[in-house]
């Protein structure tokens, strides 16, 4: 019997996630060459470490094939509908920090509110005969919050990279995206809306709810979160 | 048989015991895709509805949705080639996705009817209402009923801007947005301090300047658009508050829930003070001596001013439900002559219909 541990498999959120766990005197590892997607866990008995995509993680939480997972709270939220019953946070683990946020060009000195942003949104869509465009690849949770703060008249398009030049390339007319310092915005001529932060994501141990937990899984994880002091 | 092919069936009796009653009411039976182009629904219903609607696509006819509801396609065929005035009934499934509940069904059948024609508003509304309270009776459930087109009276009655009044109307469907609004034009909230702070630098800066310093133009909202809202803003500030006195009567609209006479009496008092609503009041009156005639127990009505301000956005006059407690409501219904003009390109015609929802007239029928 095994625990499964899901980690992102490349990247400085793999960095990260290992000199988490070593911290705490378990040791996680890429086995094999560089480029085979396998890993070793010393340090604490019967859990299988297994490397995968970041934003795969939620996923395969939710199917329960792997019982513990490290990702961002953003991708949790985007990805599991009523994610509360599907997985729980152990432990935030203080990296990979980054803010949901929604921004519009910066010359729009009208719009300095999700009011602002709702009135413009009317306006524009009488003036242009369309809804006003939000780039984003946040869409449950973008809808959710801007359905929740009264934003109507706007819609949203899809964009999984380079978001914020959705509106030079005018794509769209404003954008909803994870920032950690804002440069890249402001390189792009974008403002974050003050009210406008959807959610503070980080990296984050989970523990899915819908995986095999009989008493044998129960004593590896009693073990690990006392290893971990969570 | 297995359990659930038994209940399928017993559903698919009930919605053909509803479909021949409203049959044999006069209304035409007509058919509708399952798969309806998206952009019609987005455009009317806004993001939300990719929330609650399948959303799928093939290459050659782009984003389609599964039909969420009957009232778009009908509407749609009537504005096409129907004759007038036209009674409609269908019978079919309709689609929901569902994000937060597993225990809401995301298929299930909707029998419905419509009505189409110009003449004796009331007289449609009564008609309707009277064919689904006949067909319900009996199941244990209980009525209520609304009017949007009072609230929407109240509105246009208010002493303040058009834009102002525009923009309480565009938010009725959205009970909390409405609140703050209302209380900002009310002087009951303080403007927000980035607003204050747009209106100093307004001030004492020419929007040249507020715009030069601003930074690149980037995007299709161009400047002309900033600069138009700016003058909104402005505009906006020196408008004098909504009274105290409004405001309340608003209030008092909004909260009103009674058995329709006493509504209709309280409304009176209201509009001694809010004369626009006068209208609106007149055809309730005409709409419940139209339902009187019909048979309907007036007397005991239940009628609620905000009954219809949190469903789908197109009904603009008469609404109603039939309600069982702890379940989703099974009947809706209501008039959307708007929506006909929205669908119409040019031409409207005045329209009311509604919905049973076969499984839920079954459990509600059970449970008793």
């Amino acid at each position: 019997m095994t625990l499964k541990l899901g980690v992102p498999s490349k990247g400085r959120l793999m960095e990260k996630t290992f000199a988490w766990f070593g911290k705490h005197g378990i040791e996680l590892s890429r086995s094999g060459s560089d480029r085979e997607y396998a890993g070793a866990v010393t340090g604490v008995e019967d859990v299988e470490l297994v490397l995968l995509s970041a934003s795969e993680i939620p996923r395969e939480l939710s199917a329960g094939r792997i019982h513990l997972g490290v990702t961002g709270t953003d991708l949790v939220r985007e990805k599991l509908a009523a994610w509360e019953s599907q997985v729980e946070e152990l432990a935030p683990m203080g990296f990979g920090q980054a803010d949901l946020i929604i921004a519009v060009p910066k010359f729009w000195v009208d719009v300095e509110s999700l009011e602002d942003l709702d009135a413009a949104a009317a306006a524009f869509r009488t003036e242009h005969g369309f809804r006003l465009r939000i780039a984003t690849k946040y869409h449950r949770l973008i809808r959710e919050f801007l359905r929740e703060h009264g934003v109507a008249d706007y819609q949203l398009v899809d964009s999984q990279g380079a978001t914020e030049g959705a509106v030079k390339n005018e794509t769209a007319e404003a954008i909803a995206d994870i920032t950690s310092t804002g440069e890249t915005l402001r390189a792009n001529h974008l403002k974050i809306l003050p009210d406008g932060l959807v959610h503070r994501s980080q990296a984050t141990l989970l523990r899915s709810r819908k995986a095999c937990w009989k008493n044998g899984e129960k004593d590896i994880l009693k073990t690990l979160t006392a290893a971990l002091k969570l | 048989m297995s359990c659930n092919s038994e209940m399928f069936l017993r559903q698919a009796a009930e919605a053909a015991r509803l479909r021949s009653f409203f049959e044999m009411s006069g209304a035409q039976l007509v058919e509708a895709d399952m798969l309806q182009p998206a952009e019609v629904l987005l455009d009317l219903y806004g993001e939300d509805i990719r929330a609650r609607a399948y959303v799928t696509s093939d290459p050659l006819r782009g984003e389609l949705m599964l039909r969420p509801d009957f009232t778009v396609p009908v509407v749609q065929m009537h504005m096409n080639h129907g004759a007038e005035p036209a009674r409609y009934t269908y019978s079919g499934k309709v689609f929901r996705r569902q994000e937060e509940d597993l225990g809401r069904a995301s298929e299930y059948l909707q029998v419905g009817y419509e009505v189409f024609d110009r003449d004796d508003p009331a007289g449609a509304d009564a008609e309707v209402f009277a064919l689904f309270n006949g067909v319900l009776r009996g199941k244990g459930l209980t009525a209520v009923t609304g009017d949007m087109g009072i609230l929407r009276a109240a509105i246009s009655g208010l002493s303040t801007s058009d834009r102002r009044k525009a923009a309480l109307e565009r938010h009725i469907w959205r009970p909390r947005k409405f609140r703050s609004l209302l209380d900002r034009y009310s002087n009951r909230t303080p403007l927000p301090a980035v607003r204050v702070k747009l209106l100093e630098l307004m001030d004492t800066n020419s929007v040249d300047v507020l715009l030069e310093n601003a930074g690149a133009q980037v995007g299709l909202r161009r400047e002309a658009d900033v600069r138009a809202r700016l003058e909104v803003i402005k505009a906006d500030a020196q408008e004098q508050p909504i009274s105290r006195s409004e405001a309340e009567m608003l209030e008092e609209i909004l909260t009103l829930r009674a058995p329709a006479p006493q509504a209709l009496s309280t409304l009176r008092d209201i509009a001694v003070d809010l004369p626009k609503v006068n209208g609106a009041i007149e055809g309730f009156e005409t709409r419940l001596n139209a339902m009187a005639q019909r048979g309907i127990d007036v007397a005991n009505l239940d009628f609620d001013a905000s009954h219809g301000r949190s469903s789908m956005e197109y009904y603009d006059g008469f609404v109603f439900s039939f309600l069982k407690p702890g379940q989703p409501p099974v009947a809706t219904g209501g008039r959307y002559d708007a929506l006909t003009k929205v669908l119409g390109q040019g031409r409207s015609i005045p329209a009311v219909g509604g919905v049973i929802r076969p499984d839920l007239l079954i459990n509600a029928e059970s449970a008793q």
